[in-house]
C-alpha cells in the first residue's frame, strides 16, 4: 500500500499495509467454539481471535485486536492462513509463516507474528478444552 | 490534501533562508580560518549569524557556540561541564530529549551520579523538587525549557534562581522554544543554552550552545580550536549563515506566528476532544502555541499515525526518535498515564505554514482514523481484567 505520496511507508511491506488498511476477517464471532486472546495493553497489543470449528475444521475465524500496524496485519493474515484448515493443520502454523506470507515482517515487530500464531493456538486449546 | 503537523521534528527551510545560504556554497566558500580577504567574506557571515542568534535570545555574540545541532549542543554541555568540575551529582528531569537523558546515562556508567527529578501529572517540573535535589557536589541542572513531546513550558527562570544561588551551573535545552516563544537567558538565569536550527526553519545539521561569559566548559571534539576552543571543526558556513537569518526572521516574525499558531492549537485540540475517550496529555496553560498532544483509548498510535499518512497528514506518536522502540514514551509515563494508555498517544505539532483550512481537514479525518482503530479493537469500554494489569512485555499468552 502507498500513501498520498506514492511510497511505500519505509518499515512495512506493501503486503503488510495492504492487510493493515484493508484487514480481512475482522470482527467478533457471537457464538464462538474457542475465543483465543494473547498480549496485554501494558504492552500495546493484543489479538484475540474467535473460531466456529465444523468437522474438525476451521469453518470461520475472525479478530479483533488493539495494536500497532504490524498486529492489525499479522492478525488479518493469520485468519487468512487458518481459514478452511484441520485443527492439526492450524495448528501447524507457525510465526514465520505469517511474517513469511506478509513478505518480511521488521525485525522489532517480529513479536506480531508470534502473537498471532499464540492467539489461533489459543483459540484452537480454548475449543479443545470445552469439547472435554 | 497534505498537512504536514510534524514540525516539532523539524520545520522546512523558510525560502528566505534557502536564498541567504546559496551564495556561500560555490561562490563564497572560503574558510574563515584562512587569513587572505577571500575568506572575509565568510568570515564576516559567520560572524553576523552569530549576533542575530545572540540577539534572539538576548545573549552577547561572544557567548553563541556553534555546533553541529541540538544534540552536540546538549553532549557538550553536559559532558562539557562534568569535565571542568570537581563534583560527581547532576540534576535532569525525568521528561528529557534523549540528547541529554542518554549523555547523562553514559555519565553515569563514568562514575557520575544523576538525579531524574518527576514531573506532576501536567508535566510540569517542581521548582521545590530540584531544590531538594541539591547536594553539595551537584555541580549541574539541566531541564529542558519546553518538552517535545507534549510541550510543556517548564519554569526555568525559578530554577535558575536557585541555580545562581547555590553557584551551580545551570543548562537548558531550548529546542522545542527558540523561535516560537520569547527566549532571554538573562530573565532565564541559564548558564547555558541549547538551539537547534532546523527546529526555526533554518538547515539541519546546525545548531548553538549559549555559553554564559565565565562558564567553564571543556570540549567534546578536540582539533583545530574553533569557536573559542570549546568545539573545533571548519564552520559549517552556509548552515549558519543559514541559522543566523532563521534567527533573525523568528525575531521579527514569532509574535505573529505565535498567535496564528495558537488559535490553531485551540481549534485542533477542541475539535478533537470531541471524540470520545479522547484526552489532551499536559495542560491547556504552559503549552508551546504549537504543540497537541493528544490520547486515545483502545486505539494504537503507531497505527493511527500510519493511516493518517495515508490520509496525507503527517503527525507522530511522540519523539520521532523513539518511534522506533517498542516501548511507551518515557515522558508519557512520567505523567503518570497508565501503561495502556501511553500507546495511544499522538502528537501534532504546528508551524508558521499550517491553515485553518488544514486543521479542518484534519479534524474530519481523525474521528474516522480512531472509530476504524476501534471498531478493529477488543476494546470498546475499558481495558476489561487488564485494567491495572502489569504483565510483562513480549509475547506470552493468557
Amino acid at each position: 500500500m502507498k500513501n498520498q505520496q506514492g511510497s511505500v511507508v519505509l518499515m512495512y511491506t506493501e503486503k503488510l499495509m495492504e492487510h493493515f488498511r484493508n484487514p480481512r476477517n475482522m470482527g467478533r464471532i457471537e457464538d464462538a467454539d474457542g475465543v483465543g486472546t494473547v498480549g496485554n495493553p501494558v504492552c500495546g497489543d493484543v489479538m484475540k481471535l474467535y473460531i466456529k470449528v465444523k468437522d474438525n475444521r476451521i469453518e470461520d475465524i475472525k479478530f479483533e485486536t488493539f495494536g500497532c500496524a504490524a498486529a492489525i496485519g499479522t492478525s488479518s493474515m493469520i485468519t487468512e492462513l487458518a481459514k478452511g484448515k484441520t485443527l492439526d493443520e492450524a495448528l501447524e502454523i507457525k510465526n514465520a509463516d505469517v511474517a513469511e506470507s506478509l513478505d518480511g515482517l521488521p525485525s522489532v515487530k517480529m513479536h506480531c507474528s508470534v502473537l498471532a500464531a499464540d492467539a489461533l493456538k489459543a483459540a484452537i486449546n480454548d475449543y479443545k478444552s470445552r469439547k472435554r | 490534501m497534505s498537512v504536514y503537523l510534524d514540525h516539532a521534528a523539524t520545520t522546512p527551510v523558510d525560502k528566505r533562508v534557502l536564498e541567504a545560504m546559496l551564495p556561500y556554497f560555490s561562490e563564497k566558500y572560503g574558510n574563515p580560518s584562512s587569513i587572505y580577504g577571500f575568506s572575509d567574506e565568510a568570515r564576516k557571515a559567520v560572524e553576523d549569524a552569530r549576533g542575530k542568534v545572540a540577539r534572539l535570545i538576548g545573549a552577547e555574540p561572544s557567548e553563541i557556540i556553534f555546533t553541529s545541532g541540538g544534540t552536540e549542543a546538549d553532549n557538550l554541555a553536559i559532558k562539557g561541564v562534568a569535565a571542568t568540575c570537581k563534583g560527581k551529582r547532576i540534576i535532569a528531569s525525568a521528561i528529557e530529549h534523549p540528547a541529554v537523558l542518554d549523555t547523562c546515562r553514559a555519565l553515569e556508567k563514568q562514575g557520575y551520579e544523576v538525579t531524574y527529578v518527576p514531573v506532576n501529572k501536567d508535566g510540569i517540573v517542581s521548582v521545590e523538587d530540584v531544590r531538594n535535589a541539591i547536594r553539595d557536589d551537584t555541580i549541574l541542572i539541566t531541564i529542558m525549557h519546553a518538552n517535545n513531546e507534549i510541550g510543556m513550558i517548564q519554569p526555568i527562570a525559578e530554577i535558575g534562581e536557585i541555580a545562581r544561588e547555590r553557584g551551580i551551573v545551570f543548562h537548558t535545552d531550548a529546542v522545542q522554544t527558540v523561535g516560537k516563544i520569547p527566549v532571554d537567558v538573562c530573565r532565564l538565569g541559564v548558564d547555558l543554552l541549547t538551539v537547534s536550527s532546523h527546529k526555526l526553519y533554518g538547515p539541519k545539521g546546525v545548531g548553538a550552545l549559549y555559553v554564559r561569559k565565565g562558564t567553564g566548559i571543556a570540549p567534546v571534539l578536540n582539533g583545530g580550536g574553533h569557536e573559542k576552543g570549546i568545539r573545533s571543526g571548519t564552520e559549517n558556513v552556509p548552515g549558519i549563515v543559514g541559522f543566523g537569518k532563521a534567527a533573525e526572521i523568528a525575531a521579527a516574525e514569532m509574535d505573529s506566528d505565535a498567535a496564528k499558531m495558537r488559535k490553531l492549537r485551540d481549534k485542533l485540540v477542541e475539535g478533537a476532544l470531541k471524540i470520545e475517550n479522547s484526552w489532551l496529555n499536559g495542560s491547556r496553560e504552559n503549552r508551546l502555541p504549537s504543540n497537541v498532544n493528544l490520547g486515545f483509548k483502545f486505539v494504537e498510535g503507531e497505527a493511527l499515525v500510519l493511516e493518517l499518512d495515508c490520509n496525507g497528514i503527517c503527525a507522530s506518536t511522540g519523539s520521532a526518535c523513539s518511534s522506533k522502540s517498542l516501548e511507551p514514551s518515557h515522558v508519557l509515563r512520567a505523567l503518570g498515564l497508565p501503561p495502556e494508555y501511553c500507546h495511544g498517544s499522538l502528537r501534532m505539532t504546528l508551524g508558521r505554514q499550517n491553515t485553518e483550512e488544514e486543521i479542518d481537514y484534519v479534524l474530519d479525518v481523525l474521528p474516522k482514523v480512531v472509530a476504524k482503530f476501534r471498531e478493529i479493537s477488543p476494546f470498546k469500554k475499558d481495558f476489561g481484567e487488564y485494567e491495572k494489569s502489569t504483565g510483562k512485555c513480549g509475547p506470552h499468552v493468557h
